[in-house]
């Protein structure tokens, strides 16, 4: 297993990702002898998960079973531990093609956060990038490259401990693109410009604050960016559903034909279809992407 | 310094190179060729001028339909706001601003003035310019500058730049699919570097070029076509290098069915087809068998010289000749074609792809149905459509069926910004819908069925006005 590469089997180190049904998941850190607990019951990784075949099903303990999926970013995106607030995959799409990200990118990314954004920059740049992350807290970023190397993916990365604003991403005239998730982005404007080709590049600043995005535009403006362009995704989930609509009973028609549908089944005439719901509650906002081009200098 | 001319190789313009064109928000994608003359936004020029430039320059179109590259300057506007006015409630609309005719206009661009002088002249000659606020003199001259300015920047081509270009000029013929529409796509399908793919698409080959792009040569696409032959013209515009095309495969769905009933006829006539199918790949999974035999061309140099026997009467020879190299020719495209076809049934043979990416506009159920079957366990699918009830069908066959997890049916709304000193709001227009997403997990159905089990399947609707579907 690793978040580059899909494997065939289970193996003892693998991460994997139990899933127990609707929206429940659990990320399951794979090792001989280990076990562990769900709703089901147990799951004894020595017998139920090495040497299965990835998306097999697993009977737990109490009877009921679940199924073992190979990680993916996306996966690893909805079961990460959180020590952040993370990006989200609806979000990283946009990112990942705006930035123009593909196998061979050099990319620079701050803060790292909870690491969510990073796996899939690097299933993206894999086998041939290299993704330059900082992280000015200490903790943080040491837990995060711990996940890269339990991940297999930390040939791809080098995690910094330090302060974006003050000083920098640690490379210069490199990166074919900048990614800035931070409190004052317009401070790291320069830095992003810095750790650029001088070919050029694409950057791109998620800010909650309008206000943010505001003093980002001008930085990036007084830096010489240009195509600079701010924009909002938001995902829709519709949920499917039968319906069973009531129809309502006007009486006999006037014009005769009264004997025409029996009256029992007019009593409980209703109609049946398949259509989709929205959510109760749904995330209204989560962040401003602002990208801009970086041209040759 | 040296090494900063090898550096820049690769970012100049080439003849033959596949090129966006672009003005404003405006992109056309276009092959560099010696004398084509291009039409692009109302306005036809040639494209010599530009070999040898870096992508990204900026052109003036002159007379004559030539380009020249453009100073990069930083005038940012014709007149430093010397005068400006507080708010509107002088400005009248009585058609009467404009001093200038159209006619004065057409004489002042015979006469060459480029597009900065004729907004100058238009500024002049406008009575109400001064009074106008600081904010609406710049939109003016932003919108003359549209208008007036022939220039156009030549880009390499990309996936961001593709996927706009197609949403704004073309959408019909791509199903409607938006731009962050096929970026959710390509993530929730996983799409990576040394993967095996499954894409079944109407989209002119944006789609499938998208996916090529995110795999960057490592790995296989398998092309699902439906009808006579492939369409993929936009994959052509990503101007690939030639190694991309190496992971390129095609198969028509039309022998699926008899691929799934090991029916499926490839192995005609060579025996040996199964050794040469490979030499097509570049990149082999390393599960499958490598023959890697590279015995093909050779059969078939030597199965042409075979070809004239007997020498007797010259004409008649070379007719004979002549007939018989074409006929060969056909034997050699047949042969190649079937290889082709070998080759794209042995990727799928396994049963073993990594992800499957739908867009079309057919029905997609049972293109989706139909196609799972290749997908190895635990592996992304999604499949686009422009309709959602068509992918209510899809949810709810699969829920029957099982074999799948994570299903989310899903669509996404898309704003863009206007991002000024206080005059920020979100632009006027917006997408109305870029289309609907079915998003899963394969995972594995031997056993027992998985119908009928704990997970709640959606629930008898006799029983429930409004019942939930899980999965």
């Amino acid at each position: 297993m690793s978040f580059v590469e899909y494997s065939e089997f289970i193996q003892d180190g693998d991460v994997a990702i139990v899933y127990l049904g609707h929206d429940s998941m659990m990320p399951v850190k794979v090792q001989q002898g280990a076990q562990t607990q769900t709703r089901y019951g147990v799951i004894r990784h020595s017998t139920d998960l090495i040497g299965q075949r990835y998306g097999s099903k697993v009977t737990c303990s109490k009877g009921g079973w679940v199924h073992v999926l190979h990680p993916t970013p996306e996966l690893w995106t909805v079961n990460l531990p959180h020590r952040t607030q993370i990006l989200y995959t609806t979000d990283i799409a946009n990112i990942t093609m705006m930035l123009e990200l593909k196998p061979g990118s050099i990319v620079c990314e701050s803060g790292t956060g909870s690491g969510s954004l990073s796996h899939a920059i690097l299933r993206t740049i894999a086998p041939t990038g290299h993704l330059h992350t900082v992280e000015f807290h200490q903790q943080r970023a040491e837990k995060v490259a711990e996940e890269f190397r339990e991940h297999r993916v930390a040939h791809l990365v080098t995690v910094r401990n330090q302060d974006v604003c003050k000083e920098g991403f640690g490379v210069t005239g490199v990166a074919d693109a900048v990614f800035l998730d931070i409190p004052c982005p317009w401070e790291a404007v320069g830095h992003a410009k810095a750790a650029m080709k001088k070919q050029g590049g694409r950057v791109c600043s998620f800010s909650p604050c309008i206000e943010q995005v505001q003093r980002t535009c001008e930085a990036l403006a007084a830096q010489g960016f240009e195509e600079i362009s701010t924009l909002e995704v938001l995902l829709r989930v519709h949920d499917v559903r039968t319906v069973t609509l009531p129809l309502p009973d006007f009486g006999p028609d006037a014009a005769g034909e009264t004997a025409a549908p029996p009256p029992a089944a007019q009593n409980h005439a209703s109609l049946t279809c398949k259509t989709t719901t929205p959510p109760r509650e749904m995330a209204g906002h989560t962040g401003y992407l602002t990208f801009a081009t970086k041209p040759r200098t | 310094m040296a090494d900063n001319g090898d550096e820049d190789a690769q970012y100049r313009i080439k003849e033959g190179d596949y090129v966006v064109l672009k003005r404003g928000d405006i992109f056309k994608a276009v092959q560099i060729q010696p004398k084509k003359k291009v039409v692009f936004e109302k306005q036809w020029f040639f494209l010599d001028n530009a070999v040898g430039h870096l992508y990204s320059t900026t052109f003036e179109i002159v007379s004559g339909g030539t380009l020249q590259p453009q100073r990069p300057k930083s005038t940012q506007s014709t007149c430093d706001a010397k005068e400006a006015g507080t708010d509107n409630r002088n400005i009248v609309d009585d058609g009467k601003s404009q001093k200038l005719t159209r006619e004065d206009i057409e004489t002042l661009k015979e006469q060459g003035l480029k597009g900065q002088e004729i907004i100058q002249q238009l500024i002049e000659n406008s009575t109400t310019f001064r009074d106008k606020t600081e904010f609406a003199q710049e939109k003016y001259i932003k919108k003359k500058k549209k208008k007036y300015e022939n220039i156009v920047t030549i880009l390499k081509p990309s996936c961001r730049i593709m996927a706009m270009m197609y949403h704004g000029r073309e959408p019909g013929k791509i199903c409607h699919l938006r731009y962050d529409t096929l970026a959710q796509m390509l993530t929730l399908a996983n799409i990576h570097a040394g993967s095996k793919v499954l894409v079944f698409e109407t989209c002119a080959g944006l789609v499938l070029g998208a996916v090529m792009e995110r795999m960057g040569g490592y790995g296989s696409v398998i092309q699902m076509y439906p009808g006579g032959g492939p369409v993929r013209a936009g994959v052509e515009s990503f101007g690939f290098p030639t190694h991309f095309h190496d992971m390129l495969h095609e198969f028509p769905i039309c022998h699926v069915n008899a691929l799934l009933a090991g029916t499926l006829d490839t192995t005609a006539k060579d025996p040996n087809a199964d050794a040469a199918q490979s030499s097509s790949t570049a990149e082999e999974e390393p599960t499958q068998p490598d023959p890697g035999q590279q015995g093909s061309p050779e059969e078939q140099s030597m199965d042409t010289s075979s070809g004239p026997d007997p020498p007797q009467d010259q004409d008649k020879e070379e007719k004979e000749k002549r007939k018989e190299l074409k006929a060969q020719e056909k034997k050699v495209k047949m042969e190649e074609k079937r290889k082709k076809l070998a080759a794209a049934a042995a990727q799928l043979e396994g049963q073993n792809a990594d992800g499957l990416v739908i867009a079309s506009r057919f029905h997609p159920c049972p293109v989706l149905i139909g196609l799972l079957k290749f997908l190895a366990p635990s592996r992304p699918f999604v499949v686009y459509s422009q309709y959602k009830e068509a992918l209510i069908e899809c949810y709810t066959k699969l829920k029957e069926q099982g074999g799948t997890v994570n299903l989310r049916l899903t669509d996404t709304w898309l704003r863009h910004y206007q991002v000024l000193p206080n005059r920020t709001h979100p632009v006027l227009l917006m997408s109305g819908g870029g289309g609907y997403l079915l998003s899963g997990t394969t995972v594995a159905t031997d056993n027992s069925k998985p119908a009928g089990s704990q997970r709640a399947e959606e629930p008898a609707s006799k029983r429930l006005k409004l019942t939930d579907t899980e999965g």
